[in-house]
């Protein structure tokens, strides 16, 4: 592992006069599961399209083992992908969309129908050679689209919020399911999507990105647990950020009190962003806690309620606890040091 | 990708062959056989006045009828099974493989003084009843060379032209959308007023251009059916091409009116139609 | 909705009557023993053999079939890579390549046919008095100014069909098979084409129905010594009323219902090959 096999320098993009992404530095490891994570806009799609050869950029260099490979063609790059809507051919049967890649390189026969059965194998589709396009699943269409990219043994395989359109049960499988096969074939796979909790649970690497740059790379512990500013933060997973001060090293004051935190190296006084996670606050009697506030309303979320508390400076803590408390409730909240994450502003 | 430069052979070929020819009917509009500009071809139009009255009057006539026979028909269609329907389109629009010559064609010996329809109210003594007690001489009714066979051509012609569209969109309509009205109340004739119908307006809508715009422009049929007795905007233009009248200028005048006319009318009324997405299919 | 009752069945059937009763007359008389339209004398098929020797009607079903086959494959053509052409394009300029596509469509047959007429008498006139003059070649219209009219009231009817095809492909239908290797002549005649090859295939027979009916543009387009079935026939009714027409249109008739019958019967076997198959392979898995 760890050997580099893609790299995006300096590599920018303007549609229509739009920056669409801003000089992007990026490397991608062979066999590694990389996942760039952002909202719809960010980018995600026009890095992905650039690494596949279907988009151009207007600056900056592709490399693909070493080599420069801005303007080869898509077909003739060792890259794979699966598309956010599948794009099976729909005038062949499963066996020939999956055959289709090897009928282009002009694989002998005998070749094909095994490497073909091996590949639907693997994604749990054998026996479903003849069946058209149309008679699938969601699930079952998406499958196919993965063998008929796997089948080329391409060096990297790309894929474009390929669970989006699955309902949340499947889509839960499929993640395990792709996992499985990533690391099966052992290639590099380059996922993009806008669902946080999918890139943590998939990802070997995950790049955060947001309005054409990218905001952080990282492992997914990384990235929860250290974000390193209020857009990733936000992002990843539900927090609380507010406006702070930073008025010595360890020491932050927000919501009318200084904490202690762990962080340190900032001006003095500097302004900063808090991030404290809902799960990290805890909850005491009013007189106890940091923060007096009251409970504002409740919603069950299944293992744990998530309360609004409204505290006295007007700002609304965001707190998930097993324990239900009345709206209306005066109640108190506390964090530990080292739940407190102190963040530049951007 | 510059799958888009696909297009540039069809655009030229639109700009020759469409907008060319239409600023060919302006400028021969505008000008008289010397060359000049003039706008006597629009003054000598008003002595056709009369045609264009009676071109728009038969054709308003035409599509109101094809209306009121369509929109039931397309009404009843939709309600019926999925295999009666598909029999029903296939049965209307069958005679419309028919090239329209021979369709009219074949009302005029349906329609003759001599004709199918006078000889056999003739054998059943039809004719002999009225007389005896109406004391009148009749032999037969004179329904061809009348303006009332020209529209009987209209409507025959173009009523696949509005029960198709209409049949389409009504069928489209989400019979859950139907029962929501119901549900909340609404009896069969407040169901079909406030929510079906607006609902089909848009079939409605193609309907009339499809029936509307070759009845009002038509020349074949008033020549086989009005025999000449009624003039039309289509035999006039038609006369200004070719045959004895010849005078492409005024043809052109009388062409652009047309469209104007036609084209306002159909903006008023798609304007009335709310901006909906009028269906040309 | 609720079911129809016996008032509103009459109604159908009686639109049916309506629409059909006159071409069963037509048909009927197309086999009468007499020159009558309206008295039945006596089975015959003097018309039929009449019809068929008669070369007027035989060079004009000639030059309609092949003025339609040629509108149809340059049309189809055409009409593909514009299609193709326009849907690639931005919303600007394909709404406005639309709305011309759009003109033969909505506009008049007859102001299609004058604004035709006029540009042909134009381009000729012109032709002739320079380069004709100089070379000694007259032009005339004919069976190329035919051509060119037909074709171009074909091509909309084209896109209109091929275009909700594209619209119904994956938008990536193409890139899959450029990422799978195939070069884009590859991708377009291997996926592509094929995608939409039932819009193609419906343009083409809608391109080739539209020339073989069409009349008005026909008349104004053809000049003098060409002259189409559908020319013929306006020409016949207005000037020698025979049962020949009878027999011609009940010939005509017999052929577009036998090709619909195969094209019917064709496409609903495939539906049931296929649905068997697809309820076979249910059944193994």
């Amino acid at each position: 592992m760890s050997k580099e096999l893609i790299r995006l320098n300096e590599v920018s993009m303007i549609f229509d006069e739009d920056l669409v992404l801003d000089r992007i530095n990026l490397y991608i490891n062979d066999a590694e599961f990389l996942t760039l994570l952002g909202p719809s806009g960010c980018g995600k799609t026009t890095t992905l399209r650039i690494i596949g050869g279907f988009q151009t950029p207007t600056s900056g260099d592709v490399l693909f083992d070493g080599n420069r490979i801005n303007d080869l063609p898509p077909y003739k790059r060792q890259i794979n992908t699966v598309f956010q809507k599948y794009a099976l051919f729909t005038h062949m049967n499963i066996y020939e969309n999956v055959a289709f890649g090897l009928r282009i390189s002009k694989t002998p026969e005998a070749e094909v129908r095994q490497r073909v059965k091996e590949a639907l194998s693997m994604v749990n589709l054998s026996g479903f050679e003849k069946r058209s396009t149309t008679s699938l699943s969601g699930g079952q269409q998406q499958r196919v689209a993965i063998a008929r990219a796997i089948v080329n043994r391409p060096k990297v395989l790309l894929l474009d919020e390929p669970l989006g359109a699955l309902d949340l049960k499947l889509r839960k499988e499929m993640q395990t399911e792709l996992k499985k096969i990533q690391q099966q074939v052992g290639i590099t796979f380059i996922y993009v999507t806008h669902d946080q909790e999918e890139a943590l649970t998939m990802s070997d690497t995950i790049v955060v990105m947001n309005e054409g740059r990218i905001q952080q790379i990282g492992t997914p512990l990384d990235i929860y647990n250290e974000p390193k500013n209020a857009f990733v933060a936000n992002f990843i997973g539900e927090s609380n950020i507010v406006d702070a001060i930073m008025e010595e090293d360890y020491k932050v004051t927000f919501s009318g009190r200084t904490f202690d935190c762990v962080d340190r190296g900032f001006a003095r006084r500097e302004r900063v962003d808090v991030v404290v996670r809902p799960e990290d606050l805890l909850i005491s009697g009013p007189a106890e806690g940091q923060i007096a506030g009251t409970v504002e309303n409740i919603v069950f979320k299944g293992i744990y309620y998530e309360m609004m508390i409204r505290a006295a400076d007007g700002y609304a803590w965001k707190v998930q606890n097993t324990h239900a408390y009345d709206v209306g409730t005066r109640l108190g909240l506390s964090v530990e040091p080292e739940n407190i994450q102190v963040m530049h502003k951007n | 990708m510059k799958k888009k430069f696909l297009a540039i052979p069809y655009v030229i070929w639109m700009a020759i062959f469409v907008i060319v020819p239409l600023l060919l009917v302006v400028g021969y509009a505008f000008t008289t056989r010397d060359g000049g500009f003039s706008l006597e071809n629009f003054q000598t139009m008003t002595q056709y006045w009369p045609v264009f009255l009676t071109s728009f009057r038969l054709a308003l006539i035409a599509t109101l009828i094809c209306l009121l026979i369509g929109y039931p028909v397309a009404y009843w269609i939709s309600r019926e099974s999925a295999n009666v329907r598909r029999i029903a389109m296939v049965l209307i629009m069958l005679p419309m493989w028919m090239n329209f010559l021979l369709r009219t064609y074949a009302w005029m010996s349906l329609l003759e003084n001599t004709g199918i329809i006078n000889t056999f109210l003739q054998n059943i003594g039809f004719f002999n009843l009225i007389n005896r007690i109406f004391g009148t001489e009749i032999e037969y009714f004179h329904m061809i060379n009348t303006p009332g066979a020209v529209v009987l051509g209209m409507v025959y012609n173009y009523l696949p032209f509005m029960i198709m569209p209409i049949t389409t969109v009504i069928e489209k309509i989400d019979p859950s959308v139907v029962e929501a009205a119901e549900d909340l109340g609404a009896n069969g004739v407040q169901t079909f007023g406030r929510v079906i119908f607006p609902l089909s307006l848009p079939g409605v809508l193609s309907g009339i251009t499809m029936v509307f715009i070759p009845s009002v422009s038509t020349f074949a049929i008033s020549s086989l059916l009005g025999g000449g007795m009624t003039l039309l905007l289509g035999d006039l233009i038609q006369t200004q091409f070719y045959g004895s009248a010849y005078n492409p200028h005024l043809g052109s005048a009388i062409s652009l009116v047309m469209m104007v006319i036609v084209l306002v009318m159909m903006a008023i009324m798609n304007h009335f139609g709310e901006g909906e997405e009028t269906a040309i299919y | 909705m609720k079911k129809n009752g016996v008032f509103s069945r009459l109604a159908l059937l009686l639109t049916a009557v309506f629409l059909y009763a006159p071409i069963v007359v037509l048909i009927v008389f197309s086999f009468n023993s007499s020159k009558s339209r309206t008295v039945w004398t006596g089975f015959s098929l003097e018309w039929y053999r009449d019809l068929f020797e008669d070369s007027r009607i035989l060079s004009a079903l000639i030059t309609t079939l092949e003025v339609s086959v040629l509108a149809m494959i340059i049309s189809t053509v055409l009409g593909t890579m514009a299609a193709i052409g326009f849907f690639n394009m931005k919303k600007r300029p394909r709404s406005v390549c639309m709305a011309v596509n759009n003109i033969p469509m909505t506009n008049a047959d007859i102001i299609t046919g004058v604004s035709l007429m006029l540009l042909f008498v134009f381009a000729i006139g012109v032709f002739n008095s320079t380069l004709g003059s100089v070379t000694g070649t007259e032009l005339k219209m004919g069976f190329g100014t035919l051509l060119l009219a037909h074709i171009t009231f074909d091509i909309p009817y084209v896109i209109l069909s091929v275009m909700p095809k594209l619209r119904q492909c994956d938008p990536n239908i193409e890139e899959a098979a450029l990422d799978l290797g195939a070069t884009p002549w590859q991708a377009f005649t291997k996926v592509v084409l094929p995608e939409i090859q039932p819009g193609v295939v419906n343009g083409a027979i809608m391109a080739f129905t539209m020339s073989v009916d069409d009349f008005v543009i026909s008349y104004f387009t053809a000049g003098s010594n060409t002259s189409t079935l559908a020319m013929e026939i306006y020409s016949m009714t207005r000037k020698r009323i025979s049962p020949e027409i009878n027999a011609l249109s009940t010939l005509l008739f017999a052929v577009v219902l036998s090709l619909l019958a195969v094209v019917n019967i064709r496409s609903a076997q495939q539906e049931r090959a296929a649905a068997r198959r697809e309820a076979e392979l249910r059944q193994k898995n």
